[in-house]
């Protein structure tokens, strides 16, 4: 008798559990599944089907939106925009690491102030930071005055609408993103390895080269992936700061959906960049794992 | 150490890069000058013609009204998600899940919905922004109140349960005001998320209610003026405002 209430017991207190499962996370899980899933699935269906006249799909399956992007025009556009996006990430790394380091490096109390200092324009309108640099870039703008007034240059330089202007204008979006996760693999260092290092008579390039940056690595990689796979799929800047000149895959997408209305092709094009921040998520993911497993042994 | 010094180069570097465009717009949206660029004087008539644009105070509204309604739902469900995940799910792929939409491109999330909304009938409208808006939103929400979960103690809601408090009135008495300061953070950041989002709103709104950063999106296409260097000012004071409250309500960088 004590058995089976106490089993009754437990089974109510499984359903409440359930309840509380489906009260809380249910609603959310459930506007997530309709609202981004169902959306990002859809984009993947769309992409085997024929274009509709205005937008949509025609229900008869077909691979050409496939093959239509191996074509040399949109092969060139993707060799461009990830040669920008990679060139952005590079120096994103080049100018976050040592940045994300110094902070990790700077005493506690002023820790939290230089982090906010850089996440603070991330939060702002992205428009409105990218209209900036073409108040800067102008031919007239304030870099060209300054360097024509120093007498470096004796007529203005067209900054502007280059791939360089482009460059500058997606490291100025990201490059937070760069610096949150390398100084959050800084901070989380060891600090008694690399004492132990240095106390072995490791030079300090040494420890450098040896221990802190293969463990900071992952974090690294992280910040990379969210510098290049945004720079790919944005359009904003090399519309405003490119001048339609740099054309990239975010620009043919949004052109695929909002003006020639091939919504299967721009799908496929979106899928392209979906594969690739799932691709480079696996590769952090086996990169980090034998990192660890290396540290771990030794 | 003497190469300490040495080694905070890059972080001014940094800090330059970031703030030098920023502080270029701030000080011409007081120039008197019509040309943007040649300072000839302190003003502020531009801030005055701004508030004479029709078209940009259209696009506030329109901004105020999906951010509002954005926040205010995902803000709650955001906030029962990060519970429920926290102390009943427990499982680490539907944690992901659920910050998923922060992490996904956003021109994928616009597309997806663009093509999602015309195939299931829903016309553009405000309403489809704020739809949209909720989703990304609500993984903020959940990952600020995730993180505040972790440093509060469980045994504070089982010490009310066991002393026969109900589980209503332990949620609200205990559970919401423990979380309180997460779940305010959580709400600006998604206030200042959505009134300067673009690329969604771009895809997922009507012709006729354009948003404030599609209005800006015209503006800056059609050229520089000395109009948009005072809106500028104002969005950005707005937004700094409301990141830095949220930073001292709890502390953002915990959660990021």
């Amino acid at each position: 008798m004590t058995a089976a209430r106490s089993a009754s017991g437990r089974g109510a207190a499984r359903r409440r559990a359930l309840n509380a499962r489906a009260i809380f996370a249910g609603p959310g899980l459930l506007f997530i599944t309709l609202f981004m899933t169902i959306p990002v699935v859809l984009v993947l269906v769309y992409s085997f089907f024929q274009r509709g006249r205005f937008g949509g799909v025609v229900w008869e399956f077909t691979l050409e939106n496939y093959a239509r992007a191996f074509e040399p025009v949109y092969v060139n556009v993707f060799t461009e925009s990830l040669l920008i996006a990679g060139t952005t990430t590079v120096l994103a790394l080049l100018i976050g690491y040592p940045t994300a380091y110094a902070i990790a490096r700077l005493p506690q109390k002023w820790r939290t102030i230089a982090l906010v200092l850089v996440v603070l324009p991330f939060w702002t309108n992205f428009l409105i930071r990218t209209y900036a640099w073409i108040v800067l870039l102008n031919s007239e703008g304030l870099l060209n005055r300054a360097l024509v007034d120093i007498g470096f240059i004796s007529a203005p330089l067209g900054l502007l609408y280059t791939p360089g202007a482009v460059i500058v204008g997606l490291l100025y979006a990201y490059i937070p993103l760069v610096i949150l996760p390398v100084y959050a693999s800084v901070e989380r260092l060891d600090r008694q390895l690399l004492e132990a290092a240095s106390n072995l008579g490791a030079s300090r390039a040494r420890v450098f080269f040896d221990i802190t940056l293969p463990l900071t690595l992952p974090g690294a990689m992280i910040g990379a992936i969210f510098v290049f796979v945004p720079s790919m799929g944005n359009f904003v800047v090399p519309e405003l700061l490119g001048g339609g000149k740099t054309v990239m895959v975010g620009n043919l997408i949004r052109d695929q959906f909002l003006e020639t209305r091939d919504w299967p092709f721009g799908a496929v094009l979106a899928l392209f960049v979906i594969a690739l921040l799932v691709l480079l998520f696996a590769l952090q993911a086996y990169i980090s794992r034998r990192i660890n497993g290396r540290t771990a042994r030794a | 150490m003497p190469s300490i010094g040495w080694l905070r180069l890059p972080l001014w570097f940094t800090y330059l890069f970031l703030y030098l465009p920023i502080a270029v717009l701030v000080v011409m949206s007081f120039n008197a000058s019509k040309i943007p660029f040649v300072w000839t004087g302190f003003s502020t008539r531009w801030y005055g013609e701004l508030a004479q644009n029709e078209l940009v105070r259209e696009g506030l509204i329109n901004t105020l009204i999906v951010a509002i309604g954005a926040t205010i739902v995902a803000t709650i469900l955001g906030t029962l998600l990060a519970i429920g995940i926290a102390r009943y799910v427990r499982s680490a792929i539907v944690e992901a899940y659920s910050l998923a939409p922060a992490i996904i491109p956003d021109l994928v999330l616009a597309i997806g919905l663009l093509a999602f909304f015309s195939l299931i009938g829903v016309s553009l409208s405000l309403f489809s922004v704020l739809l949209s808006h909720v989703v990304f939103g609500m993984a903020f929400v959940a990952a600020v109140v995730i993180a505040r979960l972790g440093q509060t103690d469980p045994s504070l809601e089982e010490a009310s349960r066991d002393l026969g408090a109900s589980a209503a009135s332990t949620f609200v008495r205990i559970t919401l005001p423990t979380l309180a300061p997460g779940i305010i953070a959580g709400a600006l950041l998604v206030f200042t998320l959505s009134i300067d989002e673009f690329v969604i709103a771009f895809f997922t709104d009507g012709p006729s209610t354009p948003t404030l950063p599609i209005v800006i999106y015209s503006m800056v296409r059609f050229g520089v003026t000395p109009e948009i260097n005072a809106l500028a000012t104002i969005l950005l004071l707005v937004s700094f405002t409301i990141v830095i409250s949220a930073q001292r309500i709890t502390r953002l960088t915990d959660a990021v």
